[in-house]
């Protein structure tokens, strides 16, 4: 069985869903992120790239393109000791309440 | 996104949006990373659209000396006209000719000559593009309405996080006398991914 990323080949029923979705600013945070963090040479497309191998099959599959992008950031400034999960865990939970508000 | 403009409410926004919103606050609160600088970033992707990359086709077409230059050493030749890429990626560029077809595709993730077109659209990254265009290319290219003849030979290159392809598509019959800008409007997104051809002069 090749890794969840190598789909190159699988098979896939029906046509190629050619409509484009519009973009979420998370989205564009998350495409800019990886931007500045290249810049600054903090990150490389090749650990980019690797941090989005090292999800969990379903956890890839399930996720939206972006999603992957966020997930590998996420694990590659852990990886570096740049931000904690316990950080990010503690802002996102105060994100959540202040958007239940 | 500056501060002024708090992100807009999202109901349904998924847990990893959450957690990239709490990486950017924390990080801006770190000073790794300013709002003007990733606001930077974000008005400029907005801006990049495949116009450039049409414009270097166009340049090719018209200029023999700039269209060998740019098979062979693409960052250079696009750098001439004040295209800069990314500085940890390589760009190739492959010709379509009478005999042979090119198609791009990135089967691993979704690389893509972004300096050049701007973001993918979905159905490049899509699964199902990716798992089709290696084994069928000819039926994805049906289905894109591109019906290639039996005698041209389809090569698939497969893109990865280091180099990115663009496809230098054949210049549409009857466009002799055309300038630069003109040319350019023949050039689509799709003929430089290579799932269409080049618009036809009586077709813009």
């Amino acid at each position: 069985m090749p890794a969840v990323h190598d789909r190159g080949g699988l098979p896939a029923d029906g046509p190629i869903d050619r409509s484009d979705h519009q973009w979420e600013d998370w989205e564009h945070v998350t495409n800019a992120l990886v931007g500045v963090l290249r810049r600054r040479d903090l990150i490389n497309v090749d650990e980019l790239r690797r941090g989005i191998e090292a999800m969990a099959p379903e956890e890839y599959e399930s996720s939206s393109y972006y999603e992957r992008w966020s997930a590998s950031i996420e694990t590659l400034l852990v990886e570096k000791g740049i931000l904690t999960e316990a950080e990010i865990d503690a802002v996102a939970a105060k994100l959540d309440t202040e958007w239940e508000r | 996104m500056s501060d002024e403009h708090p992100p807009l409410l999202h109901a349904e926004r998924s847990r990893r949006a959450t957690r990239i919103l709490a990486i950017r606050q924390l990080l801006v609160e770190k000073d790794v990373v300013t709002t003007d600088e990733l606001d930077d970033i974000i008005v400029r992707a907005r801006a990049r659209t495949p116009a450039d990359g049409a414009k270097v086709v166009a340049r090719a077409w018209l200029d023999e000396e700039f269209r060998e230059r740019l098979l062979t050493d693409a960052r250079a030749a696009v750098g001439d006209l004040g295209y800069q890429l990314s500085h940890d990626t390589e760009l190739a560029v492959v010709e379509n000719t009478a005999d042979v077809h090119h198609l791009v595709v990135c089967t691993l993730c979704s690389c893509y000559p972004t300096s050049l077109l701007g973001p993918p659209p979905d159905w490049y990254k899509s699964f199902a593009y990716r798992q089709r265009a290696v084994i069928e290319p000819r039926a994805v290219l049906r289905e894109f309405g591109l019906e290639l003849a039996d005698g041209v030979r389809v090569r698939v290159v497969d893109s990865t996080a280091d180099v990115r392809y663009l496809v230098l598509p054949r210049r549409p019959a009857g466009t002799q006398g055309l300038g630069e800008d003109a040319l350019a409007e023949l050039v689509t997104r799709d003929s430089m991914i290579g799932v269409a051809e080049a618009r036809s002069r009586d077709r813009v």
